[in-house]
């Protein structure tokens, strides 16, 4: 049973030798990222479940919690993703149509705006953490009744945007990770699986935060911020 | 024909075209992965049963003579890790799975074969934080890792355990998603979804449980380490958390994580028992269905771990009757298992004598099963040896026999070798029979009261729990004896033919072992499985 | 999945409605309207998700049954942990 190398058949380079074709290999690379992103909707959704116990359990707490929230701040962060999702949505468009400038300055921009959520979380976390003391553990000081309950909410919100702020620095490495080599002109309209995968990525990341935003920022009819 | 064979001049297979470690480090043929992760969980099988002997031997006697109260602890604690999350839970998926499902499809290759080899690193990398976790003086939560004890109590290596758990959760998620999506897309022209065999539809069943259920033990292990390490609040109780909620996250993923580890082992039964009685399965579409059925359902029932922990009386009964339900599919594999081997023609190799086993000690444990679903009961027998017993025999007497007869019946296909026969047979009786010293004495104990984890107890229970030591001593005989004989046949054991036992299935109509690729060409598959009525009798090994 | 690609246009019609959404559920948090504040939030994120996912995503573009599946079991899952769990919390205080 001597090793029969079929005839050379000119094929797509980026053709991996365990696939039929390119249409079988880009399906099942899409598929297989949706199953992974299935799995990221239960590892977050383990933490939305006990938002909503507890919510269920300590409203008025939840109340006092989400009226410290930065309203402005988390509203313009929403702002910044949801235009990143254009720029990152618009940036698979154009590889998918060979314009590999377009592709790297879409890419580029979307770094920055998911910089820029970065950044504007890393200065409500020094509100919340240096200057009013609200990260839980024996350092937090909350006045006003349901203290302790309180300490639960900000678990969450630390938990939670932690967790989500966590997925958009791997997300901000992967797109950087993709401009790199769409500059280098690996992508095209043959091949950009890659980008349209990472684009599914960014996407989720930034459905978690739409629903993030008005769980934590907008429970209370009271913003004091 | 068998007995003038000689060792045949060797045909380049998968195990020869490439010699030296990088080529195993760095392959990502999927039947070169499955070895390696034999090799690994091999080495962890034997690290979680030298807990449990170690365990056993304190039991000899109801003081506590042998190892001091939290010593105690971390046995049994590292015990149910080790044995659950780096034996159990990847054992047939990711040795038998990984093997052979891309060949039982037709396919070259799974989906994503660097993903498949990132899963094994994964795997390998949470071993070395087990293992570091062992060293350097154990883990004493209770494999359940339960609040507030974990965030609060116990200044033991907690966090450098639940790390091992979660990358090996990871490494168990990643092969679960490349089994769905390489099911979904690489099957061969005409392999339709009820040409697959049942040991495919499965390890699809075990993989839906691994991409929904896994990612919440993610986030359950990550809560309780961010508890610990940021004094999070979230299940402390004087700040109004609630330790349920740990609980409640934790069981959602661990209940169908006993799924995870028993529906491949089926998939595995199903295989042995047609070849075995060289008959088709009876029941094909309940059979598959079944398991599609176990695997949902499964998800529904977690919370029957929780009926005396402080859950609702009212959630307790709407749990305890779905837990009722999926026992239902569960019955029906037994019965068509049973109806296969009806007017069929048995023949009594080692993989059929553990399917035996598996069927009857499987059905004990699954009605003992129904036992701690009736909420009566339960909280007499809850958190006592009748609960041990119970899992022991779905699990050991279930799936490990499973795992035993899946590697045998296999075995001439990975290595190209046929272990010695009697031997398997005799290795399959010891086990068996060290199997139920083990742990029906169990039952008794956890009847009469004996409550599980305790370092000492009652005296009068001594004798029961001598009687499951002498059973431990013999069952670990057994097992010993396959590692033996099979790294015996590599080198000395007969050499095997492409179909030994005459069994139906793609790859059987491959060469033993198969070359890189599996196939020259892609097969066109036009029968249906367990074809048995169109193949010839009279294979070699009978 | 591959073949369809969306016009600019479309592309940013929906990030205009996602900004619009955002506006709106951002407005609509000051006034007090008791349970209905969470119900009308949960609405318009969920409205907002489905902008993302049909059409960032190209959920609506694509033709293989199975990929919907798998999300639609996702989202089914989630909803099974999310119901199941506050049977328990729900019922604690029943008698």
């Amino acid at each position: 049973m001597s090793d029969s190398t079929p005839a050379v058949v000119e094929h797509n380079p980026d053709l991996r030798h365990h696939f039929a074709n390119m249409e079988q290999q880009t399906e099942t690379a899409v598929m297989g990222m949706w199953v992974f992103l299935i799995t990221e909707i239960m590892f977050f959704g383990g933490m939305f479940a006990g938002y909503v116990i507890y919510r269920h359990l300590y409203y008025s707490a939840w109340l006092e919690g989400s009226q410290r929230m930065d309203f402005w701040w988390g509203t313009i962060n929403t702002v910044v993703l949801l235009c990143s999702s254009l720029t990152m949505a618009l940036a698979v468009r154009a590889t998918q149509l060979g314009h590999r400038k377009s592709t790297v300055t879409l890419l580029i921009i979307t770094i920055l705006f998911g910089l820029a959520f970065l950044g504007i979380k890393g200065i409500e976390y020094w509100g919340h953490i240096v200057t009013e003391h609200q990260f839980p553990g024996p350092g937090f000081r909350f006045a006003g009744p349901n203290t302790s309950q309180v300490e639960i909410f900000f678990s969450f919100y630390f938990a939670m945007t932690g967790f989500h702020a966590l997925h958009m620095i791997i997300g901000v490495a992967l797109v950087s990770f993709i401009a790199y080599y769409a500059w280098k002109g690996r992508y095209g309209a043959h091949y950009y699986t890659p980008v349209e995968n990472t684009g599914l990525y960014w996407h989720f990341v930034d459905i978690v935060w739409i629903y993030l935003y008005p769980l934590f920022y907008l429970i209370s009819h009271v913003h004091r911020k | 024909m068998a007995s003038t064979l000689v060792a045949a001049p060797e045909r380049e297979n998968y195990l020869n075209n490439e010699y030296g470690i990088s080529s195993w480090l760095f392959t990502t043929d999927h039947k070169r992965i499955a070895l390696l992760y034999l090799v690994t969980i091999t080495f962890f099988f034997f690290i979680g049963g030298f807990f449990a002997l170690l365990i056993r031997l304190e039991l000899l006697t109801p003081e506590g003579d042998l190892v001091l109260a939290d010593t105690y602890n971390k046995l049994f604690t590292m015990h149910g890790q080790v044995m659950i999350f780096f034996f159990l839970i990847p054992a047939v998926p990711a040795v038998l799975g990984n093997f052979l499902i891309p060949i039982m499809i037709g396919a070259k290759d799974l989906a994503f074969p660097r993903i498949n080899l990132l899963s094994w690193y994964l795997l390998v990398i949470g071993g070395c934080f087990m293992t570091y976790t062992i060293l350097s003086g154990g883990v004493d939560t209770g494999w359940t890792f339960y609040t507030p004890l974990s965030t609060h109590f116990l200044d033991t290596h907690v966090i450098a355990a639940a790390l091992a758990i979660f990358i090996a959760g990871f490494s168990s998620i990643l092969t679960g998603l490349n089994f769905i999506v390489t099911i979904h897309r690489m099957r061969a022209p005409g392999m339709t979804w009820s040409r697959l065999p049942l040991f495919v539809w499965a390890n699809y069943a075990t993989a839906i449980i691994q991409v929904l259920g896994t990612p919440v033990l993610a986030i359950s292990l990550m809560l309780v380490a961010l508890e610990r390490i940021f004094h999070l609040g979230i299940f402390d109780p004087r700040l109004g958390g609630d330790p349920l909620l740990f609980q409640h996250l934790f069981w959602f993923y661990s209940h169908p994580a006993v799924y995870i580890m028993i529906l491949p082992g089926m998939g595995v039964i199903s295989e042995i028992v047609t070849c075995f009685s060289h008959k088709r399965i009876f029941g094909y579409q309940f059979m598959a269905l079944a398991l599609i059925a176990i695997a949902v359902l499964g998800f529904l029932v977690w919370a029957h771990h929780m009926f005396v922990a402080g859950i609702s009386l009212y959630a307790a009964m709407v749990f305890s009757l779905l837990s009722y339900f999926v026992a239902v599919p569960s019955a029906i594999k037994v019965f068509n298992w049973t109806a296969t081997m009806f007017k069929g023609s048995i023949t009594y190799s080692t993989p059929m004598l553990y399917a035996f086993g598996f069927i009857g000690l499987f059905t004990m444990g699954g009605m003992t099963g129904l036992f701690v679903a009736a909420l009566g009961i339960d909280v007499h027998v809850t958190d006592t040896y009748f609960v041990v017993a119970h899992f022991h025999y779905i699990m050991v007497g279930g799936m490990v026999m499973a795992y035993m007869g899946g590697l045998h019946f296999w075995w001439p296909k990975l290595s190209g070798r046929m272990y010695p026969e009697n031997w398997g047979r005799l290795a399959a009786l010891i086990i068996f029979i060290g199997f139920n010293l083990t742990f029906f004495p169990q039952f008794v104990l956890g009847w009469l009261g004996m409550p599980r984890r305790y370092w000492q107890y009652s005296p009068e229970f001594q004798v029961l729990n001598v009687l499951s030591t002498a059973g431990a001593t013999i069952l670990a005989v057994g097992y010993l004896l396959p590692m033996v004989y099979f790294l015996w046949s590599m080198r000395y054991g007969k050499p095997a033919s492409d179909n030994p036992w005459g069994a139906a299935g793609l790859e059987w109509m491959i060469s033993s072992p198969p070359t890189t690729f599996n196939f020259d060409q892609t097969p066109t598959v036009t029968w249906e499985a367990y074809n048995y009525d169109e193949l010839q009798e009279a294979p070699v090994e009978r | 999945m591959s073949a369809h690609i969306a016009s600019k246009k479309l592309y940013i019609t929906v990030w205009a409605s996602l900004i619009v959404l955002t506006v709106l559920t951002a407005a609509v948090s000051y006034l007090e309207l008791g349970p209905f504040n969470i119900v009308l939030a949960l609405v318009i994120a969920t409205s907002k998700m489905l902008l993302v996912a049909l059409f960032f995503m190209g959920i609506k573009y694509i033709s293989d049954k199975m990929t919907i599946a798998v999300i639609v079991a996702g989202l089914f899952w989630l909803f099974i942990l999310l119901a199941l769990s506050m049977t328990d919390y729900a019922s604690r205080g029943w008698v």
